[in-house]
C-alpha cells in the first residue's frame, strides 16, 4: 500500500530527471549572466554587473524592447476583448455548432507554431500586406486568445446566473446588466488574460520572426545577437530579465485569477 | 367550488398557461388569478413547476403557450426590467462586488432619484427589514438570514405592485424561519403589496397565506384559501400533502336529499352532507379522510360524542404539549392516528390498551 502514495520508485526517478532537465538550463541563466567572463563555460570567473549596465547602455536593444511592448500591449488587449466574447457566449448561450466553433478557436494551443507562423505569412503576403509589427501583433492574438477564453469562460462559467436576472429584475437592460454586474464580477479574469497575453506574446520568438519586417521584437533582436560570441553574456543578462518579468506576470495572472475563482465560488472551465 | 374569496381587483391573470422544455411539460395549462393586496402561495412537492411559473410571471422565460397579464396588460414580450414585478431569489443572489446599502440601491439609479432621496428610500427599507445600520456591510459578511432580509429589502424599496419570493426561507433555520414566517405576513399587511411565495412547506403556506394554490405535475390541484384546503381538500393528493389526514376505505350505499350514505371500514354506516365530497363522488368505492385532531379519545365512562367505536392502542408518541396515539379500529386497513391534547389531569394510554374513540359526522370528508 506504501507504494500507492509515493508512486513507484522508476517513476519519481522520472519525475526528478524530468524536472532537472526542464529546469537546469534556465538556473544557468541567471549564473552566467553574473559571471565575469565573456566565455559561457564553467568555471566560474567571479561575480560582475556589467553585463547589464552593457546592456542597457545598447541603443538596438531598446528599439527592439520598445517593439515588444507595443506587441505585447495590443495583442494582450485584442485577444482579452475577443476573449470576452466568445467566453461570454460559450458560457450562456446554446447554439448550433458550439463546441466545433469553441475547438477550432482553441487549436493554435495545440498547433505548432511554426505552421500557423508560416500559413500566416503566405496568406499575408498573398493578399499583398507587407509586413510589419501589425502582422506580428495578428499573429500573436491567434494565439493568445486560446488562453484568454479559457481563463475568461472559467470566470464567466462560475458567476451565477441569478445574479443578472436580478439585476434585469431591478429594471437594468442587458448592457447595463453587463457593465455593473457582470463585468465587474470577472474583471480579475479579465486582468489574468491580459497579463498571459502580454506574457505569452512577449516571449514569443517563431511567430515574431516570420512576420516582422524591419522592426525586431525583443526575442528575434535576442536571437540575432547569438551570432557574436563577444554578446552572449549580454543576451545572458536580457534572458534573465525576461524571465524574471515572466514569471511575476504568470504569478500575478494567478493570482488574479484564483481571486476570481473565490469570488464567483468555484473552479472549473477550459484550463 | 368553494367559499373562496375572490374580492378586490385581479392583479394578475393566468389563463391556460403552459411551458415546455422540450418534451416535459413543466406547466400543464395553469389558470389562476391573483387578487391585488393578496398574499398568494404556490405550493406543491419538488419539480412541481413552481419556480418555472415565478420565472414566467418575472419574465425571465416566456410561456410555451397560453398567457400573463399583470394589471389587464398583456406580458407577452414585455422583459423583466419592464414589468412591475420583483423578486427575492432562492440563492437571494446577492451583487458580491457591492456592500449592503449599495445593493439595495442598486435598482434606484433608473429613477434618477438623487442622491438624498436614494439614501432615505434604502434607509427605510433597510429599516423594514430590521437591518438599519448594516449598510456598509460587504455582502459576504453577512449569515444567511440577513441575506435573505437584503434580498426583500433590495425588492422592496423598489416598490413594486408584485413581488416573487422563491422559497426565501428554506435555507434558514427552523427557529429563524418560524419568525422570519410572521415577520413577512407582518411586512406583507404593513406595505400592502401583492406577495406571491413559493413553498413546498404545507405548515409555512398555511400560516403566511391569503389563498393557496396547490400544485401537482404542472397542473393546479387546488386553489383555496389555508382554511378550505385544510378542512375541504378536493382529492386524496391534496389532503395527504397539506398536513395529517387520516384514510378510511368505504362504500358508498345511497344519495339522496343532498346526504351520501356510507358504509366506512372501522367507522360504520354514516350518512354526510353533499358539501363533504368537495370533489364530487365517482364511483361506488371511496375514501373518506379524517383529521387526527378531529378524532377525540373517550377517556372515562361519561365523555360522549356523536358517533363512537372502541380500538386498541398500538402506539404513542408524546409531543409534550400533544401525544400522537396510532389506533387499530375493527374493520380497518390501517391503524389511525389520534391526536390529543395533554390537559392537566388526562391520562397517558399505552399500547395494549382499548381505548374508545369518538368523533362527529362534520369532520368526515369524502375524497375521489
Ligand atoms: N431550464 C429547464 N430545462 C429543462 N427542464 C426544466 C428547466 N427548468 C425546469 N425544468 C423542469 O421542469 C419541472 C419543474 O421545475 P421547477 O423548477 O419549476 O420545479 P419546482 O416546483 O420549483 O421544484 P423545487 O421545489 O425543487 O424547486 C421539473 O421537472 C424540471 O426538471
Ligand atoms: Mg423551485
Amino acid at each position: 500500500m506504501s507504494g500507492r502514495r509515493g508512486g513507484p520508485g522508476w517513476l519519481r526517478g522520472y519525475a526528478i530527471g524530468y524536472l532537472v532537465f526542464l529546469y537546469a538550463p534556465v538556473f544557468l541563466l541567471p549564473i552566467f549572466a553574473f559571471n565575469d567572463s565573456a566565455i559561457i563555460a564553467f568555471p566560474l570567473r567571479g561575480f560582475t554587473t556589467a553585463n547589464f549596465e552593457q546592456l542597457w547602455a545598447t541603443e538596438a536593444m531598446h528599439g527592439a524592447l520598445a517593439n515588444s511592448l507595443k506587441v505585447a500591449v495590443a495583442a494582450s488587449v485584442i485577444s482579452t476583448l475577443l476573449g470576452i466574447c466568445a467566453a461570454r457566449a460559450s458560457a450562456r448561450y446554446e447554439f448550433p455548432g458550439r463546441r466545433p466553433i469553441i475547438g477550432f478557436i482553441m487549436l493554435p494551443l495545440v498547433l505548432p507554431e511554426i505552421i500557423v507562423a508560416v500559413a500566416l505569412l503566405v496568406v499575408l503576403v498573398q493578399l499583398g500586406f507587407s509586413l510589419s509589427l501589425w502582422t506580428v501583433v495578428l499573429g500573436h492574438v491567434l494565439i493568445c486568445t486560446p488562453f484568454s477564453i479559457a481563463v475568461l469562460s472559467s470566470a464567466f462559467l462560475n458567476m451565477d446566473r441569478s445574479l443578472e436576472e436580478a439585476s434585469q429584475d431591478l429594471g437594468e437592460g442587458r448592457v447595463m446588466t453587463f457593465l455593473r454586474v457582470t463585468l465587474p464580477l470577472v474583471a480579475p479574469g479579465i486582468v489574468a488574460s491580459l497579463l498571459i497575453g502580454f506574457t505569452i506574446s512577449l516571449d514569443e520568438f517563431i511567430i515574431a520572426f516570420f512576420l516582422t519586417g524591419t522592426e525586431p521584437t525583443l526575442p528575434v533582436y535576442i536571437w540575432s545577437q547569438l551570432r557574436f560570441t563577444a554578446k552572449l553574456p549580454g543576451v545572458m543578462a536580457l534572458g534573465c530579465m525576461l524571465l524574471l518579468l515572466s514569471l511575476a506576470l504568470l504569478g500575478a495572472a494567478e493570482y488574479f485569477r484564483r481571486r476570481s475563482a473565490r469570488q464567483t465560488g468555484s473552479t472549473g472551465g477550459y484550463l | 367550488m368553494t367559499d373562496d374569496r375572490t374580492r378586490g381587483r385581479a392583479l394578475i391573470t393566468l389563463d391556460r398557461v403552459e411551458k415546455r422544455f422540450g418534451e416535459v411539460a413543466a406547466l400543464d395549462g395553469v389558470s389562476a388569478e391573483i387578487m391585488e393586496g393578496e398574499f398568494f402561495s404556490l405550493l406543491g412537492p419538488s419539480g412541481c413547476g413552481k419556480t418555472t411559473l415565478l420565472r414566467l410571471i418575472a419574465g425571465f422565460d416566456e410561456p410555451t403557450r397560453g398567457t400573463i397579464a399583470i394589471d389587464g396588460k398583456p406580458m407577452a414580450g414585455v422583459p423583466a426590467n419592464l414589468r412591475p414585478t420583483n423578486m427575492v431569489f432562492q440563492s437571494y443572489a446577492i451583487f458580491p462586488h457591492l456592500d449592503v446599502a449599495q445593493n439595495v440601491a442598486y435598482g434606484l439609479r433608473r429613477l434618477r432619484l438623487g442622491r438624498e432621496e436614494t439614501a432615505r428610500r434604502v434607509t427605510e427599507a433597510l429599516g423594514m427589514v430590521d437591518l438599519a445600520g448594516y449598510g456598509k456591510r460587504a455582502a459576504h459578511a453577512l449569515s444567511g438570514g440577513q441575506r435573505q432580509r437584503v434580498a426583500l429589502a433590495r425588492a422592496l424599496v423598489m416598490r413594486p405592485r408584485v413581488l416573487l419570493l422563491d422559497e426565501p426561507l428554506s435555507a434558514l433555520d427552523k427557529k429563524l424561519r418560524e419568525q422570519m414566517q410572521v415577520e413577512l405576513r407582518r411586512l406583507q399587511r404593513a406595505v400592502g403589496i401583492t406577495f406571491i411565495l413559493v413553498t413546498h412547506d404545507q405548515e409555512e403556506a398555511l400560516i403566511m397565506s391569503d389563498r393557496i394554490a396547490v400544485m401537482f405535475d404542472g397542473q393546479i390541484a387546488q386553489l383555496a384559501s389555508p382554511e378550505t384546503l385544510y378542512r375541504r381538500p378536493v382529492n386524496r393528493r391534496v389532503a395527504s400533502f397539506i398536513g395529517v389526514m387520516n384514510f378510511f376505505e368505504a362504500q358508498v350505499t345511497g344519495e339522496a336529499a343532498g346526504l351520501i350514505e356510507l358504509d366506512v371500514a372501522g367507522l360504520g354506516r354514516i350518512a354526510i352532507p353533499a358539501e363533504q365530497a368537495p370533489g364530487g363522488v365517482n364511483g361506488a368505492s371511496v375514501s373518506v379522510g379524517i383529521r387526527p385532531e378531529m378524532l377525540t379519545l373517550l377517556f372515562s365512562e361519561s365523555d360522549r360524542a356523536e358517533h363512537e367505536v372502541s380500538g386498541e392502542v398500538v402506539d404513542a408518541v408524546y409531543y409534550g404539549d400533544m401525544t400522537y396515539y396510532d389506533l387499530r379500529l375493527p374493520g380497518a386497513a390501517r391503524p389511525a392516528t389520534v391526536s390529543m391534547r395533554n390537559t392537566a389531569g388526562r391520562p397517558i394510554l399505552r399500547p395494549g390498551e382499548r381505548a374508545r374513540v369518538g368523533w362527529g359526522r362534520e369532520s368526515l370528508i369524502l375524497l375521489a
